[in-house]
């Protein structure tokens, strides 16, 4: 007797099965209500990421065309990987006469980042910060070592360092 | 007659059979990433297994030695990518012990909840290779549903979906996101919902269960001597769960049950982890309402140095007791860093497991170890 | 029709070798035609029950993806492993797909649209698709791979045992039908299709030739010779370009035999109930197909939902439960057309 017993238990497992994949099946056949996948490629200019997403490190500038960093290279010590090349030259200051580091070019290396967020936490005047960028995707490999300071960009006379 | 019987003595000399090996991966898909498994086969029966590792070794443990201690934690993220959130966790916390610091409660609760969502979000991946791996291929997509909705709050708060990286020495990276708490609720009320149905499209089908049943069986006294950990020692009955023998963070604060079962087999490790994300989800619930108010990080030296000595720290992962040892001289580097990682530990059962079994139970007792093979490299 | 066509401007014999020819290439395209819709079909239908919305870029709906996919692989280089029996290796796609190709010509589409119309139709087909077991384990012998091999024995073994079941559920029905000609066969569901005359024992066999059906057309979850989880791809890992597609359209031409045997079997072939629509031209032929399309999507059901068996789970369900309950069935309907109980 237990063998039609399994036999009859085994069918109704298998249709409690086929009923939980059908009922998604004709739901998204008629309604795709359920699909959770996107179109990528076809929203990609729609998509927004969230705000605090890492994608990729950027240093901000304002309309003047100023950043916040003054070469301390504290976030290339911080960095666990070498991502971040800081090229800097010494400058007299015209008005103070004080000569001080000058900002020549901040170097990221984005194929060899972790995301970890280090060099933006260790910096000391926010001149870094995350970009929300995800589409990387480049043909070539040299395309993501990225200059992060615009050309012609100059340090804004009244940054603030905080003390963190 | 006798000649026939001649006959087949003659056959049965000439026809001889042998054992053969058989190379499964580096590439192959079941074994969940790059590892070699030589088997060793009588037909379709399993004699012997031997894991082969290295494939993915990055020598991380070295690049511990090398990096300052903030440094070291997100390449924990990189061990067992699915409880990345625990990791980060293990060595935060050791850090903090050996220096001394005590967090307040709004860090440890926010660290637990994270970690149970990290551990859910890892239990739904499993479940659903599980069922790719027994050839259910429609359970990834399912798990894949639900999995989005915590990445989707990983995201918005952490900053990633995998390598969140939330945890630094003190505190947290940012305070959570003001839609975290109805986030997490909206998700929990979903996923009560939802989780039934992974019972009865898998777990209660005939054929999974012939297939779990029964299969790979474990003891509690071999799983002891294996030193085997996790869900998949809890399912042998072998209680060793830190987050009750050592509560760390906020675990000493919420009521939950150790899921234990005693069956040992496949099914039992496949049990245990379907009703610890019902304990995560419980977990939760306890805490998502009692986030006290307070700040989100402790004040740190901006150089850390662990006083001179041995530290060691354990967590409970996806995949059981994550420890970490480190050994310092009192400098920025620690002189040694050790990770004992979980599925490391668990893998050595799989040739016990296997036994005399089929090739098929060799990719349902390999996925319910669940191991991920990043965290058996390092 | 043709033939008589064809005989106004050519001397007989010709002609009827002209139409052989123009049969067989239409089959042809039928046949491939055929094959790259139900890996569409089964393309899309799978996305919608994972989920996912399937193909949808290339054509309405995706329906042009399998056809680039196909083009795709014509324009590959056909590797082959070291070591390899060259001829088997070459010849073990053929032996597949003519199996599958000649199983088609039997397939009765409507009442004018069957190419090849003998009494022993069902017979013929069995014998037919029980070639196809040859070829595959030909490929998992030839390919000097050891996935392949495991995966070619298991062909054997699956492939042998569950013949047994879908032959006594076809004897089961010939019972009833009292013959094995299958234009016959749907001609005696007139009164009715064979699942309601036959009642009990039809649908107990209806659902044993499912079962037997799916691990015929080794289709998950009977897909031991291919599990993707155990070896890769199985018999056919050490195939490329056209002989792999070779294998994967007779995979899907096989379900589709397998339904429309089904179909003609159970479901009154071209027939509709209480005879609405009968015997208009080409209406039977459209019928069918949908009654076989919806066969083949109640396989991709299966597919779609259950996990696999392992190999000796599988020889038990044949030889415990389908062997000994279409033996019953065979005698119970036996019994039934003799006391005259059925519909």
């Amino acid at each position: 007797m237990s063998y039609f017993k399994d036999i009859f238990n085994a069918v109704k497992t298998l249709l409690t099965g086929m009923k939980i994949t059908g009922r998604y099946f004709f739901v998204n056949l008629f309604t795709r209500r359920d699909v959770i996948t996107v179109q990528y490629p076809d929203n990609i200019d729609t998509l927004k990421m969230h705000d605090r997403f890492r994608g990729e490190v950027i240093m901000g500038h304002d309309e003047n065309n100023m950043h916040q960093c003054d070469a301390c290279t504290i976030c290339e010590n911080a960095c666990p990987n070498g991502t971040i090349e800081i090229i800097w030259d010494k400058e007299k200051n015209p008005e103070t006469g004080k000569t001080q580091k000058v900002l020549l070019n901040h170097i990221y290396h984005l194929e060899m980042c972790t995301m970890c967020g280090e060099c933006i936490e260790a910096c000391p005047s926010d001149a870094i910060e995350w970009g929300q960028n995800f589409h990387h995707v480049t043909r070539d490999r040299s395309n993501l070592t990225k200059s992060l300071n615009r050309p012609e960009s100059i340090l804004n006379p009244n940054f603030v360092k905080s003390k963190k | 007659m006798e000649n026939q019987m001649e006959n087949q003595e003659f056959l049965a000399d000439k026809i001889r059979t042998q054992e053969y090996q058989l190379n499964m991966g580096p590439q192959h898909p079941a074994t969940h990433g790059v590892m070699r498994m030589i088997l060793q086969l009588d037909g379709e029966e399993i004699k012997n297994v031997e894991p082969v590792l290295g494939y993915i070794h990055r020598s991380i443990e070295k690049m511990c030695e090398k990096s300052s201690y903030k440094q070291i934690i997100h390449l924990t993220d990189r061990l067992d990518y699915l409880s990345s959130h625990m990791n980060n966790e293990a060595v935060t916390l050791l850090v903090e012990n050996a220096l001394g610091i005590e967090v307040n409660d709004r860090i440890k609760i926010i660290r637990t909840i994270i970690a149970e969502l990290t551990r859910m979000a890892s239990h739904q991946l499993w479940w659903g290779v599980m069922g790719m791996d027994t050839g259910a291929l429609t359970t990834f997509m399912y798990a894949f549903r639900d999995r989005e909705l915590i990445n989707e709050i990983m995201e918005e708060t952490c900053g990633a979906r995998l390598t969140m990286n939330y945890n630094i020495i003190g505190g947290l990276r940012y305070d959570i996101h003001d839609n975290f708490v109805k986030r997490v609720k909206e998700f929990i009320v979903h996923f009560k919902e939802k989780l039934p149905e992974y019972d009865n499209l898998l777990s209660n089908n005939v054929i999974f269960r012939k297939r779990t049943e029964g299969v790979g069986i474990m003891t509690k006294e071999q799983v002891i001597a294996y030193g085997m950990n996790g869900p998949t020692a809890r399912a042998s009955g072998f209680e060793c769960d830190i987050r009750k023998k050592l509560p760390y963070s906020a675990y000493g604060m919420v009521d939950f049950e150790e899921v234990l079962r005693t069956e040992g087999d496949a099914f039992a490790r496949y049990k245990v982890r379907i009703d610890e994300m019902w304990q995560s989800m419980n977990i939760i619930e306890q805490l998502i309402d009692k986030i006290p108010e307070d700040d989100f990080r402790m004040k740190t030296k901006p150089i850390i140095k662990l006083p001179k000595g041995d530290f060691l720290q354990r967590v409970e992962t996806a995949r059981g007791d994550f420890g970490v040892y480190a050994m310092s001289d009192g400098g920025k580097n620690p002189t040694r860093f050790k990770f004992r990682s979980p599925s490391f530990a668990n893998l050595h059962g799989l040739n016990k497991m296997s036994e005399n079994t089929k090739i098929g139970d060799l990719v349902v007792n390999f996925s319910t170890i669940d191991v991920v093979v990043p965290d058996i490299d390092r | 029709m043709i033939l008589e066509l064809l005989n106004q401007f050519m001397p007989a014999e010709v002609a009827f070798y002209v139409e052989l020819v123009i049969i067989a290439v239409v089959y042809l395209g039928v046949f491939a035609l055929l094959g790259l819709f139900l890996v569409w079909m089964e393309r899309r239908v799978a996305g919608f029950f994972q989920l996912r919305l399937g193909p949808n870029r290339r054509g309405p709906s995706g329906l042009f993806q399998t056809v680039a996919d196909a083009l795709k692989l014509v324009s590959k280089e056909l590797t082959a492993t070291e070591g390899r029996d060259k001829f088997l290796h070459g010849i073990a796609p053929y032996f597949v797909i003519v199996a599958a190709l000649m199983a088609l010509s039997l397939i009765p589409f409507s009442a004018e649209l069957q190419a090849f119309d003998i009494n022993l139709g069902v017979f013929f087909v069995t014998a037919v698709t029980s070639i196809e077991v040859v070829g595959i384990f030909l490929a998992g012998w030839a390919s000097n791979n050891k996935y392949s091999l495991i995966g070619g024995m298991r062909s054997g073994i699956q492939m042998i045992s569950y013949e047994l079941s879908i032959g006594m559920t076809i004897v089961t029905m010939t019972v009833l039908a009292g013959t094995i000609q299958l234009s016959e066969i749907v001609e005696m569901q007139r009164g009715g299709w064979f699942i309601w005359t036959g009642h009990i024992p039809a649908f107990i066999g209806f659902m044993v030739f499912m079962i037997a059906g799916t691990a015929e057309s080794n289709r998950t979850p009977f897909d031991l010779v291919e599990a993707e989880s155990e070896l890769g791809a199985g018999f056919h890992s050490e195939y490329s370009g056209m002989g792999f597609a070779y294998f994967f359209l007779a995979e899907f031409v096989n379900m589709f035999i397998i339904s429309a045997m089904a179909v003609t079997l159970f479901f009154g072939g071209w027939l509709l109930p209480f005879e609405i629509g009968a015997d208009i031209p080409f209406v039977g032929a459209i019928i069918f197909v949908v009654k076989t399309l919806s066969v083949v999507f109640l396989m991709m059901w299966f597919r779609w939902t259950f996990p696999r068996l392992r190999i000796d789970q599988l020889l038990t369900l044949e030889w415990k439960y389908l062997i000994p309950i279409s033996m019953v069935n065979i005698v119970v309907m036996a019994i039934l057309v003799w006391l005259g109980l059925t519909f």
